[in-house]
């Protein structure tokens, strides 16, 4: 066969962007953290492009919540975000008090409330512990995780669960909770502004810390706003907004708390803005815990929608007849034919769910509206013209829980 | 003026709208031909600038009900923190509206994952593909005629062999 001779002249007849490439981030990679996948284009180590592939956590969380009763799908509530799962189901059964039109004791919305804001250190601490461990500082990490092994044991001591508590009920809570309670809470309180302090010693004028954050992941004001960011992203971006302000629920207003803004709206802004946050949520828990009002925790089951005590089910008549009229399939509470919004102040963003009722003791249409699906549509406005190495501190300052984001 | 006489005042009369309150949610309802014009007002006049939900309900079995899907927009004034809940209707055999990511692209995602689980069209959006199922899904799973326990589908997903097995 003869040969033949190329032309070193002629010029390149590939694509123009033929030097991109391709890169496939997840859905198992450690630093998601979760189940999230991510196909990146490339110049170099610069991402162009990021398109995010979800759904691989996704389990029907919502059609769930057309087959469960109000009580019964607390335990797929608090699957959602599982990093502060209380918080998951005292946003629910606030939607579903606000449908049935029941209004807690104030012992219940003081538990409530200390509940809640022990989940968003929780959720703080991990959050923050994981970006640190992504860009290279471990201890961080395992300093914020001491703190949660201790949350843990308060919240195990309360429900008898560790995790997955399942612990609110529709108009008040499974069990109450003793001195010895309040005292082990005490203890956290008066330990943890020396965690808090070492994490802030270690990273906050952390050098590579910062480099890695600083001017990484910018959101706008106004792009927050447009695209619907809610919580630590949106209040890093300037838009001073919190539920637990703006439209109080549980016992907020009776405490005196601030919200921390920042206008930087870059990775590290978002840092500082929930290192912030922990510094007020102890400030909540300590009023709340010093002033938690006597008296009973649950209404009273004459009351209809809420479940007696054990005691009145095995010891009276009245009591037994009333729990089987709400945990029997075909009886339960009769809920008005009508439709709610309920927001409430997750660690993470407004977490909010829409029931439509259609007068059974079951949701009709049980819709969460879950911060970190709205967050994540935000990162790839906030990663492009970044480099590779940024895609992980963008991620978890964002937060991202793919249970919640798939559900 | 309150939201309804200002919307009244620019879609006309015949915009299908009416007002309600239930706790402390304010709703509209209108007519989905004017879902749009009356969004794009609610955004630029009235000073709702931020999307915080959209989403959707079958109203198959619901007591009463007339039409088949609602589509829920939930909107909010970041200035003044008003909340408003805006509701349309839309029908079989095609369910559709227009999209309103250009009005906010918070909508995107939203928007994608009404159409994944219930079908409903949005005209006009950038990337309108299933978003939480597989591509090759080919029904509606929150329907209220999709059974709980699925149709099977999951035993007729290709497998995979491994390439040295």
């Amino acid at each position: 066969m003869p040969l033949e001779l190329l032309d070193p002249l002629a010029g390149p007849t590939v694509d123009e962007k033929d030097y991109l490439w391709t890169l496939n981030f997840g859905p198992q990679h450690p630093a998601t953290h979760t189940t999230l996948r991510l196909i990146l284009t490339l110049d170099g180590e610069t991402v162009v492009k990021a398109v995010p592939d979800i759904g691989y956590l996704h389990s029907g969380f919502e059609k769930l919540g057309e087959d469960l009763d109000f009580n019964q799908y607390v335990t797929i509530a608090d699957r959602k975000n599982y990093i502060s799962p209380l918080a998951n189901e005292i946003a629910w059964h606030h939607a579903v008090e606000k449908l049935l039109g029941v209004d807690l004791t104030p012992r219940c919305k003081y538990l409530r409330t200390i509940c809640a804001e022990l989940m968003r250190l929780s959720d703080h601490l991990l959050c923050i512990g994981a970006v640190a461990l992504d860009l290279g500082g471990f201890t961080a990490f395992i300093y914020g995780f001491i703190e949660r092994e201790k949350i843990y044991d308060i919240v195990e001591h309360a429900s008898g669960q560790r995790y997955h508590t399942s612990y609110t009920r529709v108009g008040g809570m499974q069990y109450d909770v003793g001195d010895d309670w309040i005292a082990k809470v005490r203890d956290f309180v008066k330990g943890f502004p020396k965690a808090y302090a070492d994490i802030t010693r270690l990273l906050n004028k952390n050098r590579i810390f910062i480099e890695r954050t600083k001017g990484i992941g910018y959101l706008s004001k106004d792009d927050a706003i447009n695209g619907g960011a809610t919580g630590p992203v949106a209040r890093a971006s300037g838009v001073v907004r919190d539920v637990r302000k703006d439209e109080p629920y549980l016992a907020y207003k009776d405490f005196d708390f601030k919200v921390p803004c920042s206008t930087a709206g870059d990775c590290y802004a978002r840092y500082i803005v929930r290192m912030r946050e922990m510094e007020e949520s102890i400030k909540i828990i300590e009023q709340a815990i010093e002033n938690l009002p006597s008296g009973p925790l649950n209404l009273d089951f004459a009351g209809k929608a809420t479940l007696p005590d054990k005691k009145a089910v095995y010891r009276s008549i009245e009591g037994l007849i009333q729990h089987f009229e709400i945990i029997m399939p075909n009886r339960g509470v009769p809920a008005p034919v009508e439709e709610v919004y309920a927001a409430t102040e997750s660690p993470n963003g407004e977490l909010g769910y829409f029931i439509v009722s259609d007068g059974k003791h079951r949701a009709y249409r049980a819709r969460t509206r879950p911060p970190s699906f709205i967050h994540f549509s935000l990162f790839p406005q906030l990663i492009e013209g970044h480099q590779v190495s940024d895609v992980v501190a963008v991620l978890g300052s964002l937060n991202i829980i793919a249970a919640e984001l798939d559900r | 003026m309150t939201v309804l006489e200002s919307l009244r005042s620019r879609l006309g009369a015949e915009a299908e709208l009416s007002y309600s309150e239930f706790r402390d949610n304010h709703r509209v309802v209108v007519g989905a031909r004017w879902a749009y014009a009356a969004l794009d007002h609610l955004k630029n006049e009235i000073g709702y600038d931020m999307l915080f939900e959209l989403t959707c309900a079958d109203y198959l079995y619901y007591p009463d009900a007339k039409d088949r899907f609602g589509v829920v927009y939930g909107l909010l004034n970041t200035r003044t923190g008003e909340r408003l809940l805006v509701k349309t209707w839309v029908n079989e055999p095609d369910p559709a509206l227009q999209s309103v990511v250009p009005l906010w692209s918070g909508a995107n995602w939203l928007e994608r994952e009404v159409f994944d689980m219930y079908g409903v069209r949005f005209e006009g959006h950038p990337d309108l593909r299933r978003i939480l199922m597989p591509e090759e899904f080919a029904s509606f799973p929150l329907r209220k005629d999709y059974p709980l326990r699925g149709r099977g589908e999951r035993h007729n997903f290709p497998v995979l062999a491994r390439a040295d097995g």
